[in-house]
């Protein structure tokens, strides 16, 4: 046991230092993720031919490997975590795009003209009343980018020592001690879980307005989505 | 006073939504616009808060155009109720209601007490306040509705359909609150609705628009009844409107007869003399003066008077208060053919037969032919 959190020294951290790096550097792009797209889902309401296009651009980005992007990237920005945590940015407009665009137009149609016949100018239409009501979208879309950021930091161990936990995974190879690979992956599956609890305990917090259970009063139809499985654990072999 | 003067609507699309409609509204009574699906009412009402701008004339609110004032000062001084609510799902009922006040700088604890009140005015109980839009009924979120279009105690209400999501009891309730509400606080309310008998129910005025946005009739209710402008009006007002239209008379000048009621002590003499009378049947009454029931007077035993044997004497009507629609419905549905009028305690006023609540009929129409203009707009209506 004692082993098995024995971190070699090359890493130059310990077990709780490399959770650390881990989460800076799975949420610090999450978090820009989300200011990113927040204009950009608002645009795409805004104007709906946008909408398509840009969906279209944030697969093709999802769809480039990783590899490629450090390839590129390690020109300007050398081995360091802004090589990694850039295209983990750009993974996650692929799911928080859609996911506020959604949450938005989900709003009924009847609060909007509501709203607008209170008086309500657009800015403060989009603050007070279509951001609320599409947090809960917003919050299954940050799910599923957390979970898919969480296991996507790994592959910076590509660029010499920049995985945080990953980087256990080339230590293990290269020592030859396989309770090193245990650590780090059973580390970032405990690290997605617990973000992931984390998010839907800000999301029943933010939404006391949204029915509880299955027996809890009549839905309104709010177009909240279902809560996100765990697709992105899937995109860990990137 | 809301003038719409000669306004069109055409929509980019080439729909004429509304076409060249001139209206005034008069202020602190109920204007009903009513008309076909797709006539444009809701058209008609957006270019009153400038939620849709005319393609062609202009509207007048108090001799002003209304594109004299910022959009939004022009819509927060006029509450706007739609159906289904379009409450504010994430937030409380009462910052549902305190929205406005609070836009207009209230402090919170002034919008809240404000948003308190408006909940006892439109019948919530002071329970609600914490909850969230879901936890309430169809018929609930929409007293919501209009407790928060009358938060910053706007002189004007726009409703579209307000009640027609609702179950007809919750719909009745919510339109006699509604009358209630505006007796109380006399605002000038623009309703949209496609229910001719709501209009005619809770309208000082109606206008009846046809397809394609045209005016085919703008006249106080019984008007609409009595005079219908064209065929179109005609069979837009329903098959039963003659019944209707008696809604609009008092029974206040029914000869009731109180010959024919008993009270359940009486004794032989007074139940003999009572079967001498005009009617086959006598009505007896509890002690209380309440009707219990018909017989026929030979079957009535002074002292024996069994309440379970009399004929059921249904729902009587109050004498004076309700209309000639609802002394007739009380004389139809009646196993006797006469109908039973109480006073406002419940007590039996007298019974009067089918055949003179037909001559009061008669009487009704005749002053009505003579005096075309008896029932004005603004003149409390006979409602039952
Ligand atoms: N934004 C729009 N663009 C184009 N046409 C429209 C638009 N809004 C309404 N229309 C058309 O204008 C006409 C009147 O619409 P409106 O919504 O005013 O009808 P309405 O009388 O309220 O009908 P309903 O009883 O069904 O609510 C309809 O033919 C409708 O299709
Ligand atoms: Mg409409």
């Amino acid at each position: 046991m004692n082993r098995f959190f024995d971190i070699p020294s090359d890493l130059q951290h310990d077990w709780l230092g490399l959770i650390g790096l881990h989460l800076r550097e799975a949420l610090l792009p999450v978090l820009a993720g989300l200011l990113l797209a927040l204009p950009l889902a608002q645009l795409c309401v805004r104007l709906r031919w946008l909408y398509p296009p840009v969906l279209w651009a944030t697969t093709v980005l999802y769809a480039i490997p990783s590899l490629a992007f450090f390839v590129v990237l390690i020109d300007y920005t050398g081995q360091t975590e802004l090589t990694v945590m850039i295209p983990l940015t750009i993974y996650t407009l692929m799911v928080l795009v859609p996911a506020i665009v959604d949450g938005v137009r989900s709003v009924p149609q009847e609060t909007l003209a509501a709203a607008t016949a209170m008086g309500f100018g657009p800015v403060r239409r989009y603050a007070q009343v279509q951001l609320p009501i599409a947090v809960p979208a917003i919050i299954a879309g940050l799910r599923v980018a957390t979970v898919s950021s969480i296991s996507l930091v790994s592959v910076g161990m590509l660029i010499g020592n920049q995985g945080a936990l990953g980087n256990l995974l080339h230590d293990a190879q290269i020592y030859n001690r396989p309770e090193l690979a245990w650590n780090s992956v059973l580390t970032s599956a405990a690290l997605a879980v617990l973000a992931d609890v984390l998010l839907v305990v800000v999301r029943v917090l933010l939404t006391p307005w949204m029915p509880t259970g299955r027996s809890g009063g009549r839905s309104r139809g709010a177009g909240v989505r279902p809560d996100p499985a765990v697709p992105a654990l899937e995109d860990a072999a990137r | 006073m809301i003038r719409i003067d000669s306004v069109t609507k055409r929509y980019p699309d080439g729909t004429v939504a509304v076409d060249r409609l001139s209206l005034d509204i008069p202020d602190r009574s109920i204007t009903v616009l009513v008309g076909p699906s797709g006539c444009g009412k809701t058209t008609t009402l957006r270019m009153i808060n400038r939620m849709v701008e005319p393609s062609e004339g202009a509207i007048l609110i108090d001799g002003v155009d209304s594109r004299q004032q910022p959009v939004n000062t022009l819509r927060r001084g006029m509450g706007y109720v739609i159906q289904n609510a379009g409450l504010f799902q994430h937030r409380t009922i009462v910052d549902n209601i305190a929205t406005v006040p609070r836009m207009l700088g209230w402090s919170k604890d002034k919008a809240r007490a404000r948003a308190r009140e408006l909940m006892e005015r439109v019948g919530l109980d002071a329970s609600f306040a914490k909850r969230y839009p879901y936890q309430l009924s169809g018929g609930q979120q929409q007293r919501v509705g209009v407790a928060r279009a009358l938060a910053a105690d706007p002189p004007v209400l726009l409703m579209d359909e307000p009640f027609s999501a609702v179950d007809p009891v919750v719909r009745k309730g919510l339109q006699d609150e509604l009358l209630r509400i505006q007796a109380e606080l006399g605002k000038t309310i623009v309703f949209v609705t496609h229910d001719i008998d709501e209009a005619v129910k809770l309208g000082t005025m109606v206008a009846v628009l046809r397809t394609g946005g045209r005016l085919a009739q703008f006249a106080p209710p019984a008007e609409l009844l009595s005079d219908p402008a064209d065929a179109f009006v005609e069979d837009f007002l329903g098959a039963d409107r003659g019944i209707r239209r008696l809604s609009f008379f008092s029974s206040a000048g029914l000869e009731l007869l109180t010959a024919p009621v008993v009270a359940i002590d009486a004794t032989a003499e007074q139940i003999a003399a009572r079967g001498a009378a005009e009617s086959p049947y006598v009505l007896v009454t509890g002690l209380d003066g309440r009707p219990l029931g018909w017989s026929e007077p030979d079957r009535l035993t002074a002292g024996q008077i069994d309440v379970g044997r009399l004929l059921a004497c249904g729902r009587p009507f109050v004498a004076g208060q309700d209309s000639l629609r609802a002394a007739l419905d009380c004389a139809v549905l009646s196993p006797t053919g006469w109908a039973v009028a109480v006073d406002h305690e419940g007590r039996a006023a007298g019974v009067v037969s089918q055949d003179s609540i037909a001559e009061a009929i008669r009487g009704a129409h005749a002053a009505g032919r003579e005096e075309p203009k008896t029932i004005k707009a603004g003149a409390r209506k006979v409602i039952r």
